[in-house]
């Protein structure tokens, strides 16, 4: 039964602190980004088109970091291995 | 409540199973299917097109356009593949505005089974402009140092393909879920709106992503024959000589 607890509770606050920490680099990857792109479009307007494409790509390569750490935070509260481990065996 | 559509069953028979991933991938790919069979079924040269056919023409000329830009190139031989990729996912994630509808892109299998293709999409068009040879030997460069980091670097994006789509979606799904309990009426609809955007700007990277990974497999065949062009002057400096 202590096991229950323990596994439960180490899994939210790892869920959480994933999720916390993993947005704060992303967060300025994107915002540094986004600041380059604008102050390129307003030196080159003509360029808008290509800058925009490119900052869309890159910022979704940028985000991809963020989403690998939100679906480990989900697969720790919704899919956990250990957890379901532990109460299969208290269960049966 | 459950997050995977995979885990909905909406008809059973014995071992054979029909989950809401399946259900919804057919509806959408039997509805692209009816809609553009409808709007090329009566195609007109005329001054004064129909709504439909303007509007088809519309989405393939941005198509084209996209692929034009990107590999510099004519997009006929990628359109089909990109054009398609693009359309099924923008339709799939448009739909969330209809009411128990579940995105099939929130599904880690729709996805990784779209990589798969991305994947294998790659090394047929590089084999097809440059031979297997030549493009086994891309693999080999700069240096044969490289080989497992290049091997490393295609498996490693086309997870990162799957997984994108995939967690956007999932995360749309998940957030508008848990906002409904806490804040039940204008919330989510934000939200959900949000969802919208953020589903359409997926399908467009998913799309450029695709065809970026292609012209990668191609680009190297450019920069060959350009440096053997710059090793062999002869063939074109009379040329450059008669124009100056």
């Amino acid at each position: 039964m202590q096991d229950i607890g323990l596994i439960g509770s180490v899994s939210i606050i790892t869920a959480g602190l994933t999720i916390a920490i993993g947005s704060i680099g992303p967060a300025f990857g994107e915002a540094r980004a986004l600041a380059q792109a604008l102050s390129a479009i307003a030196q080159q307007p003509d360029e808008a088109n290509t800058i925009t494409r490119t900052l869309f790509v890159g910022m979704a390569m940028i985000e991809s970091t963020a989403i690998y750490c939100f679906v480990v935070a989900m697969i720790l509260i919704f899919a956990n291995p250990f957890w379901d481990y532990v109460v299969s065996k208290a269960g049966g | 409540m459950t997050f995977n559509p995979d885990d909905i069953i909406v008809w059973q028979w014995g071992m054979l199973k029909i989950n809401a991933t399946l259900l919804f991938t057919w509806l959408i790919m039997a509805m692209i299917l009816v809609i553009a069979w409808l709007a090329t079924r009566r195609l007109t040269n005329d001054v004064h097109p129909g709504r439909w056919q303007t509007f088809m023409e519309m989405v393939i000329s941005i198509i084209r356009d996209q692929i034009r830009e990107i590999s510099q190139e004519d997009p006929e031989p990628y359109q089909a593949f990109i054009g398609s990729i693009f359309l099924f996912i923008a339709v799939a994630n448009l739909l969330t505005i209809v009411p128990g509808y579940r995105p099939p892109t929130g599904s880690l299998s729709t996805t990784v089974a779209l990589a798969i293709c991305v994947f294998l999409a790659v090394p047929l068009y590089g084999i097809q402009r440059q031979g297997l040879l030549n493009y086994l030997k891309q693999y080999a460069r700069p240096s044969l140092f490289m080989l497992p980091f290049n091997i490393i670097g295609e498996i490693s994006r086309t997870i990162a393909l799957a997984v994108r789509l995939f967690g956007n979606m999932m995360s749309g799904t998940v957030v508008v879920a848990v906002l409904i309990s806490i804040t039940p009426f204008l919330f989510p609809i934000v939200l959900q709106l949000l969802g919208l955007l953020t589903g359409m700007i997926q399908a467009y990277i998913f799309a450029i992503l695709a065809m970026v990974y292609i012209t990668s497999a191609l680009v190297a065949q450019k920069k060959i024959n350009a440096s053997t062009n710059t090793n062999h002057p002869a063939a074109s400096g009379p040329t450059q000589a008669g124009g100056q």
